[in-house]
C-alpha cells in the first residue's frame, strides 16, 4: 500500500468523539457547518447510558438540578455550568436527547427533577435524562412495584439477587431469578454485548422471553441487564415487552457496558449520512496554525491525514481519553499545549480518603477558556482565535462526583459551536 | 475449642496462647504445634497486618548485613538456606546481586567480597558486562557487581502455610479481629486473657499455660499489659513501591551503606523497590506518601535508570520493630536487626516470653528459640522440627502465589470457572476454597481478608473492577445476603487507595479515572446516605 499525504478542508474540526464531540459534530450539523470529526470513541463505551446534568454535591443527592446549578452559580462561579444561561442549558440538552430520539435511540426528555435511576449495586442515580429503554426502572422504584430482576448463568459482575439484597428494605416487592441466555447454556462467561446482538434476532426474542415467563411468578415489571438489542434498541424493547407481558427495563452493567456501545455506533452509523466527515478510532497527534485558519493533523495506516478548517473543537476528554496526561511533576493537556490549572503540588491532587464527599483536587484540573470557549494561553489571553475547547476537559469541575458531565458536554458544546460559526466566512 | 460460660463469655482453653498473626507469631505456631502442643493464635487485624505485610519480601543472604554487622549476616545465611529447603513453594531462588554505581565509594566495594567470607556468604566477582547482561536493566555506569544467593519469599503463603499446618498438626485455632484487653494474673503466672472480638464487639476469654507476645511493632504495648516495662523498641517506618511487571531477574541491591531506594526485589510478576527508614513515635495512621515515593525513586534511578519511566501500581509501607539501642542512627537504620527473647521472670512472670526485633529471614530462628523456652517451661522435652520437617502445600494457601491462579486455571480448563479478577485472573473457584477452608476463613468473609488470602485486587487495577465481581459473586453464593457486601466493597477500595495515591501518575491516571467513574458513577459508593432507589426515594 502507497502511504501518501492526503489532505482535506472543511470548515470545522472536532477533536475528540466523546458526548462533547459528538454533541458538538450534532451541533454545528444543525447550523448547516460544515463539519469533520475525529477520535477514539473508546471512553463512550463506559458510560451508563444516563445522561446527568448536575446530581451530586458532597456527597449528597440533588434532586433539583436547576436550582443545583442555581446554588452553583455562588459557590463555584468558574464551574462550567456556572457560567452558562439556563436557557442555552436546556437548548443543548433537550437538543441532544431529541437528536438521539429522532435517530431510533430514544432519551426522555430533560425534566425539572433529576430521575433516580437505577444502578447495579441497588444505590440509585439522580440524573436528568435517561434511555426509554430503562425509565421502567425509574417508574417500578418509585411505586414500589412487584418487580423481578433476572440475571444470567456465566454473567460476571451482575447478580440480581445483589440488588435484591441492597434494595428489599426500602423495596419490598422485588425479586430474582437466574435464567440461562439462548445459546449460552454452558455456564461460560457471557458477554452483555454478544448478548445484546443475539437479541436482534426474533427468534431469540423468543426464546429468552419464553424462560422468563418460566419464572415471573406474580411479578408485574421485569428488570434484565442492558442487552436489549445493539441498534433499535427500542424496538426490541418493545416486542420483549410484548413478549413477556409485562413491562420491561434495563439496568447498567459494568463496563464496557451495551448504552454506551449504542451511542458510539449509533453516531458513526448516522452523523455521516447527515453530511459529517467522520474519521473515527484514530487521534490527532498535533494541531498547527496557518494563515488560512488550523490544521489538524492524523495518521492511519495508510499514512498521513491532513484536516485544514476554519476553525477547530478541542474536546479530547481527561487522563481516559488522553486529552490530559500527568507525569510526577504536573498535568498537561497533549494536543495543543495549552496550560492546565491544577494543584501546585501532586501531594495536594488526591485526599487522603478515597470517598470523601468533596472528591479530589485533580479532578478540577483542566483548561481554562474565555467567554467564546477559547482555551486561555499561560498570560490568560486566547490561544488562538479559532480555537475553542468544550467537554470535561474544562476546569473547575468533578463530573464524576457531581455526576455533572453530559450537562457539561452538551452545554459547552453548544456553547463552542456557536461561538466557532461567528468567525466562520461565509 | 469454646465454651460459653455462664456470664456470657466465650472461653478458651488451650495450652499456648499466641498474640500476634504475623510470620514471627505464626512462625511459634507451627514450631510449637510440631512439638505436640495445641495453640491459639490472636491477632487484632488479620494475618500480617504489621511488618509481616510490610516488606519487600526478600530472603536475605546475609549480604545486606556483611559489611555492618557479621552476626545477622551469618544468621541470614543460615537461615535463608534452611527455609530455601523446608518451604521451597513460598520461594523465588532467584538470586541477587550487589552493584556499585558511578558515584558509589569504590573502596566500600572492594571490601564486599572479604565481608562475605567472613559471614560464609558465597559471592562471586562479575564483570560490569557480566553484570549488564544477567540484569539488563542495570544502569551502564556500573563498576562493580557481586552476586550472593539472594532470594524472593512469599511472607503471606509462609504465613498461612504456618496457621495451616497448626491447625491440622493439633487442632491450633487462629482468631482474627481479636484484641488483647487484659490479663489475669495471679501469683506471677498469667491465668487468662481477656480479649474482645473487634467485629462483634463481644468478649471472649482465653486460659493458657503459656502466653507468647509476638506482636511485633505492638511487643511493647502488650507486654505492658502483662506489667512489664523491660521491651523497648524504635519504631522505624519503610515505604516501598510495587512496579506494574518484573523489571530483574533476581534482586538488585545497591552496593554501598544501606540507604534509601537501595534495593529491588522482584514478587513474582512484580518488583519492589524499597525502602526508605524514618523514626516514628506512633504506630497509627501509617501510610506511604508522595515524598517518598519520589525519594525512593530518585535514589533508586541511579542504579536502574528504567525506574524512571516504570509504571508502578502501589506503594505501601511498614513498621520495622527494632531492638532500642543508643547508637541507632536519625534513621534507625545503624539499630539492631537482631532480636531478643524476653523471659521476664526479672519482671515477676513465670509464663510470658515476648519476641522482639529480628527479621523475616530469620523468623524460623526466632519461632525455635521461642519454641525451646516455651517447651521447657512447659517441662517438656521435644526437639524444634522445624527446621527438618517442610512446610505442607495446602490447596488453601497458595493463591497468593503470583502466576498459580492462571496456571491452575488454564490446566484445570472448566469453562464455567469464571475468571472474577482479571488481572490476576483469579477465578471463582479460588474464592470458594478461600472462603470455605483458608486459614481463618469466616461465615461473612470481607473482601479485604479474601484478598490478603489471593492475589485479588493485586493486578494492575488494583481491585476496582474484581472487588464488584467478587462482590457479586458471593452475594450468588449466599455468602453475603444484606447489604453487607457494598459495605466491604467500600472499605476495600478506601484501603487500595491508600497505596495507588502516591503513585497516581502516567497510566494510572486513566486507571484511576475509569476506576472512580466506576465506583461512583456506576455504584453509587460516595453517597453519604444510602439513596436505596426504592419507594422511599
Amino acid at each position: 500500500m502507497k502511504r501518501e499525504l492526503r489532505q482535506y478542508t472543511t470548515q470545522v474540526t472536532v477533536i475528540g468523539s466523546g458526548l462533547a464531540g459528538f454533541a458538538a459534530s450534532m451541533f454545528a450539523l444543525d447550523r448547516g457547518i460544515q463539519t469533520a470529526q475525529i477520535g477514539n470513541t473508546g471512553a463512550v463505551a463506559y458510560t451508563t447510558g444516563y445522561f446527568d446534568l448536575l446530581g451530586g454535591d458532597g456527597g449528597e443527592v440533588i434532586d433539583d438540578p436547576w436550582r443545583g446549578i442555581e446554588a452553583l452559580r455562588k459557590t463555584e462561579p468558574d464551574h462550567p455550568l456556572s457560567r452558562i444561561d439556563d436557557k442555552d442549558i436546556r437548548t443543548a440538552f433537550s437538543k441532544f436527547t431529541e437528536a438521539l430520539s429522532a435517530l431510533g435511540l430514544g432519551y426522555t426528555q430533560p425534566g425539572e427533577n433529576n430521575l433516580m435511576a437505577l444502578l447495579p449495586g441497588g444505590i440509585a442515580k439522580p440524573t436528568l435524562s435517561v434511555p426509554k429503554t430503562m425509565l421502567g426502572g425509574v417508574e417500578a422504584a418509585s411505586k414500589g412495584a412487584q418487580t423481578l430482576i433476572v440475571d444470567f448463568i456465566g454473567l460476571q459482575g451482575f447478580s440480581a439477587k445483589e440488588m435484591v439484597a441492597n434494595l428489599s428494605s426500602s423495596w419490598p416487592g422485588l425479586g430474582a431469578e437466574t435464567v440461562a441466555f439462548p445459546d449460552m447454556e454452558s455456564g461460560a462467561s457471557v458477554y452483555v454485548e454478544v448478548m445484546a446482538r443475539s437479541l436482534e434476532v426474533a427468534e431469540n426474542q423468543k426464546r429468552l422471553a419464553k424462560r422468563i415467563k418460566a419464572v415471573l411468578g406474580d411479578s408485574k415489571v421485569v428488570g434484565l441487564p442492558a442487552i436489549l438489542g445493539i441498534h433499535g434498541s427500542d424496538v426490541v424493547h418493545a416486542q420483549m415487552e410484548k413478549l413477556i407481558g409485562v413491562p420491561v427495563f434495563e439496568i447498567p452493567t459494568m463496563p464496557p457496558a451495551v448504552p454506551g456501545i449504542r451511542l458510539r455506533e449509533l453516531f458513526e452509523g448516522t452523523l455521516p449520512d447527515k453530511g459529517l466527515m467522520l474519521v473515527p478510532q484514530h487521534k490527532a497527534n498535533r494541531i498547527d496554525l496557518n494563515e488560512d485558519g488550523i490544521i489538524v493533523n492524523l495518521e492511519d495506516s495508510f499514512g498521513e491525514i491532513q484536516i485544514q478548517s476554519q476553525a477547530a473543537i478541542l474536546a479530547t476528554g481527561r487522563f481516559l481519553s488522553g486529552g490530559l496526561a500527568a507525569d510526577r511533576h504536573g498535568v498537561r493537556e497533549t494536543l495543543a499545549g495549552i496550560p492546565v490549572s491544577q494543584p501546585d503540588n501532586r501531594n495536594d491532587w488526591h485526599n487522603p480518603d478515597y470517598f470523601d464527599a468533596g472528591g479530589h483536587p485533580i479532578n478540577r484540573s483542566g483548561i481554562e477558556v474565555d467567554g467564546c470557549y477559547r482555551p486561555l494561553d499561560a498570560n490568560g489571553n486566547p490561544a488562538s482565535e479559532r480555537l475553542f475547547a468544550a467537554g470535561i476537559v474544562l476546569a473547575h469541575q468533578d463530573w464524576i462526583r457531581q455526576r455533572c458531565g453530559a450537562g457539561i458536554s452538551f452545554a459547552s458544546a453548544y456553547k463552542a459551536v456557536e461561538a466557532a460559526s461567528k468567525i466562520l466566512e461565509a | 475449642m469454646s465454651t460459653i460460660d455462664p456470664a456470657g463469655t466465650k472461653t478458651y482453653d488451650t495450652e499456648v496462647l499466641i498474640i500476634g498473626g504475623g510470620v514471627t507469631g505464626t512462625g511459634i505456631m507451627r514450631d510449637l504445634a510440631l512439638r505436640g502442643f495445641q495453640c491459639l493464635l490472636v491477632e487484632r487485624k488479620d494475618l500480617n497486618a504489621g511488618a509481616s505485610g510490610g516488606n519487600h519480601g526478600l530472603l536475605h543472604s546475609g549480604g545486606r548485613y556483611a559489611s555492618s554487622d557479621a552476626e545477622t549476616a551469618a544468621e541470614c545465611r543460615m537461615e535463608s538456606d534452611i527455609i530455601k529447603r523446608m518451604a521451597p513453594e513460598c520461594i523465588d531462588d532467584c538470586g541477587g546481586l550487589f552493584v556499585a554505581v558511578e558515584g558509589d565509594d569504590p573502596a566500600f566495594a572492594e571490601r564486599f567480597p572479604e565481608h562475605c567470607a567472613k559471614a560464609g556468604i558465597d559471592c562471586q566477582s562479575l564483570s560490569p558486562q557480566e553484570a549488564r547482561k544477567r540484569e539488563p536493566q542495570l544502569s551502564d555506569t556500573v563498576f562493580a557487581a557481586y552476586v550472593v544467593p539472594d532470594a524472593s519469599i512469599d511472607p503471606f503463603h509462609i504465613t498461612l502455610g504456618n496457621v495451616h499446618h497448626a491447625q491440622q498438626l493439633t487442632d491450633s485455632t487462629y482468631l482474627p479481629h481479636t484484641e488483647v484487653i487484659e490479663f489475669d494474673i495471679a501469683d506471677g503466672t498469667i491465668a487468662s486473657a481477656l480479649c474482645r472480638d473487634l467485629r462483634s464487639g463481644e468478649s471472649v476469654r482465653i486460659s493458657a499455660k503459656q502466653v507468647v507476645n509476638a506482636s511485633g511493632a505492638w511487643a511493647r504495648n502488650i507486654a505492658q499489659l502483662a506489667g512489664c516495662t523491660d521491651v523497648d523498641l524504635l519504631y522505624v517506618k519503610g515505604t516501598l513501591i510495587v512496579s506494574n511487571s518484573r523489571l530483574c531477574n533476581g534482586v538488585v541491591n545497591r552496593l554501598r551503606p544501606p540507604g534509601d531506594g537501595d534495593i529491588l526485589v522482584p514478587g513474582g510478576t512484580v518488583s519492589l523497590l524499597g525502602t526508605t527508614s524514618d523514626k516514628v513515635d506512633s504506630l497509627e495512621g501509617l501510610r506511604p506518601t508522595v515524598d517518598e515515593v519520589d525519594h525512593i525513586l530518585n535514589e533508586g534511578m541511579p542504579m536502574l535508570p528504567v525506574l524512571r519511566d516504570t509504571r508502578f501500581i502501589r506503594a505501601f509501607c511498614g513498621v520495622r520493630p527494632l531492638l532500642q539501642s543508643s547508637d541507632a542512627g536519625m534513621d534507625g537504620r545503624k539499630a539492631s536487626r537482631g532480636f531478643q527473647l524476653f523471659d521476664h521472670e526479672d519482671q515477676g512472670l513465670k509464663n510470658f516470653t515476648s519476641l522482639v526485633g529480628g527479621k523475616l529471614t530469620t523468623y524460623r530462628l526466632m519461632a525455635e528459640k521461642t519454641g525451646d523456652l516455651v517447651t521447657r517451661r512447659m517441662g517438656k522435652k521435644a526437639p524444634c522440627k522445624s527446621a527438618s520437617e517442610p512446610l505442607p502445600a495446602g490447596d488453601s494457601v497458595r493463591w497468593t502465589e503470583p502466576g498459580y491462579a492462571p496456571r491452575f486455571w488454564y490446566r484445570r480448563n472448566d469453562p464455567t470457572d469464571a475468571i472474577l479478577c482479571e488481572c490476576e485472573m483469579v477465578p471463582r473457584s479460588a474464592i470458594d476454597e478461600i472462603v470455605e477452608t483458608a486459614p481463618g476463613a469466616e461465615s461473612h468473609m470481607t473482601l479485604r481478608a479474601i484478598g490478603l488470602r489471593s492475589r485479588v485486587g493485586k493486578g494492575t487495577c488494583q481491585g476496582s473492577f474484581c472487588a464488584a465481581r467478587v462482590s457479586s459473586y458471593l452475594y450468588d453464593s449466599d455468602v453475603y445476603s444484606g447489604v453487607e457486601g457494598r459495605d466491604h466493597m467500600r472499605d476495600f477500595l478506601a484501603e487500595r487507595f491508600k497505596g495507588l495515591r502516591p503513585v497516581l501518575w502516567g497510566k494510572q491516571m486513566p486507571q484511576m479515572e475509569l476506576a472512580e467513574a466506576f465506583h461512583c458513577g456506576l455504584l453509587g459508593l460516595d453517597f453519604k446516605k444510602e439513596n436505596g432507589s426504592g419507594s422511599s426515594s
